[in-house]
């Protein structure tokens, strides 16, 4: 299958950056990521430069392989990541416009890599559980009830890709934040810090410049994990309960 | 920074400005329709003359109004900061806009919520503004009242045998239907009130109220303009 790919090229962070047309011969068995390796295969060929993009896995678990292809994070599948987007999907002559995550939390680095390092500061400012090392502990010894024990696994299925915020109208962080949030507080062990850690959790999405949740939804819609809204409500039952509800300042 | 203003300058707490006002508004538009239909008698404005007498000279609900304008202004000035520090979360657009993800009154609840503010200031501009602070409105005698009461319902009828007032009316409530088509459950949803068992129920309800609600404004501007 022949293809024509319009991606966006920028050099650096400082550079303005502009949309570049390839094209490139496929098959419907390739990956987007292969697909992608066949075009800089090309391209270094032709003595070019190599579109920079990001991946690690490449089974859908790592959440590294960040794009936006004809204006849907991850492309048009449901519940798929790129690398597991396979070329099937898409039909010979076929035009593909590739960008990068927009988000001023997400400045692009270079090409399709974007900088998602403000993810890894609201984790460091909450999103963990304070546990005593040692032994490892019986594996049952908390006892969880299933429904709960669902409702956290959905939650921390999320691999941080950042598609909701991609997604996202206003670049809000609140799918992400929130699947973080709910995980650690519908589990015992997570319980004990969790007035904090989700006060913390949301003053550092504030400063981060990520935009508020509308509750458009369109980040439930195209993350690949399927991670639901109901863990933003949830967020915000934690939140207003431990900044309105607890005795601390 | 006190708790009080860090949790207020939050980004959810700025959303929860936005619900509770949203929804308090949501509960006054119910009362102010039902009060507005008496419009719809057939009686040359005895009932909604003297109800509007009442409204503007009742101590307490003169109280309660000016709480409500305060809150109105909240809600809208609350409004158009959290938009703004939307537009400034993502500095570049996307060339490819994604529109299958959400819906359109979702994605304009600031443009859907400034017409409505328009249409707002139209309204009381003609209505309140000219029974409250001047002396445009005739005095007419009401059975059973020994005062005479302003005729807030001859400048009604006035208006709505002006085209484009009748216009700006059916359009203003368009604007707000569709603004409460997505800021109905949105506000519970904001609340945290997010449930397998009730949320369909308050998305149901929201679709219900936001059309009905703003139908039943409607009714009021056509009913004057086409049959009355
Ligand atoms: C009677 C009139 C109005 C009613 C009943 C109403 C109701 C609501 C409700 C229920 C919400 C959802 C709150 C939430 O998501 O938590 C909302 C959101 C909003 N309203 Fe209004 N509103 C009214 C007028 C206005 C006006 C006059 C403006 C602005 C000039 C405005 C601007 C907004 C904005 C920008 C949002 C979205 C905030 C966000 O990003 O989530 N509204 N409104
Ligand atoms: S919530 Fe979904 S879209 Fe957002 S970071 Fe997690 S997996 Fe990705
Ligand atoms: S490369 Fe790991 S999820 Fe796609």
């Amino acid at each position: 299958m022949n293809l024509k790919l319009k991606i966006w090229r920028q050099p650096n962070k400082e550079a303005k950056g502009k949309f570049e047309v390839y094209e490139v011969e496929a098959t419907p068995e390739m990956s987007f990521l292969e697909m992608l390796d066949v075009l800089n295969d090309q391209i270094i060929e032709e003595k070019g430069n190599p579109i920079a993009f990001e991946h690690d896995c490449r089974e859908g678990i790592c959440g590294t392989c960040s794009m936006v292809i004809n204006g849907q994070p991850h492309g048009p599948m449901g519940l798929t990541t790129t690398c597991q987007l396979h070329m099937r999907h898409f039909k010979d002559g076929d035009t593909i416009v590739i960008e990068p995550f927009r988000a001023t939390a997400f400045p692009v680095l270079k090409d399709l890599v974007v900088d998602r390092d403000s993810f890894d500061r609201i984790i460091q400012s909450g999103g963990f559980v304070s546990v005593g090392t040692g032994q490892a502990p019986d594996g049952n010894s908390i006892l969880i009830e299933q429904e709960v024990a669902k409702d956290a696994f959905d939650a921390a299925s999320c691999i941080g890709c950042g598609a909701c915020v991609a997604a996202c109208p206003n670049a809000s962080a609140m799918l992400f934040v929130s699947a973080k949030v709910a995980h650690l507080a519908y589990l015992p062990q997570g319980q004990v810090e969790a007035s904090k850690r989700v006060k913390r959790m949301v003053h550092q999405m504030d400063r981060e410049g990520f935009g508020n949740c509308s509750n458009t939804y369109a980040c439930e819609a195209e993350c690949p994990k399927g991670i639901s809204v109901e863990n933003i409500a949830k967020m915000n039952r934690e939140y207003f309960s431990s900044v309105i509800g607890s005795q601390k300042k | 920074m006190s708790w009080i203003t860090n949790f207020l300058t939050s980004s959810l707490g700025k959303k929860l400005i936005m619900s509770l006002t949203g929804l308090f508004l949501i509960v006054f538009l119910v009362v102010h329709l039902s009060g507005n239909l008496q419009l719809l008698y057939d009686d040359n404005g005895v009932a909604f003359n003297s109800y509007a007498h009442f409204m503007t000279t009742n101590g307490l609900i003169t109280f309660l109004s000016y709480g409500l304008y305060a809150l109105i202004l909240l809600h809208a000035i609350q409004g158009m900061v959290i938009a703004w520090s939307n537009r400034k979360g993502r500095s570049v657009n996307y060339k490819v806009g994604n529109t299958k993800s959400n819906t359109f009154a979702s994605r304009h609840m600031a443009l859907l919520g400034l017409l409505v503010f328009f249409f707002l200031a139209v309204h009381m501009g003609d209505f309140w503004y000219k029974m409250k602070f001047t002396d445009q409105l005739m005095l007419v005698p009401v059975q059973g009242m020994d005062v005479e009461v302003k005729d807030l319902y001859a400048r009604v009828d006035a208006a709505f045998a002006v085209w484009w007032l009748v216009a700006i009316y059916i359009l203003g409530l368009i604007a707000l239907a569709l603004h409460l088509w997505h800021g109905f459950q949105s506000a519970f949803q904001t609340l945290g009130l997010n449930h397998k068992k009730y949320t369909p129920v308050i998305k149901g309800l929201g679709m219900i109220y936001s059309i009905l609600i703003p139908a039943g404004f409607a009714v009021i501007p056509l009913y004057f303009f086409f049959i009355k």
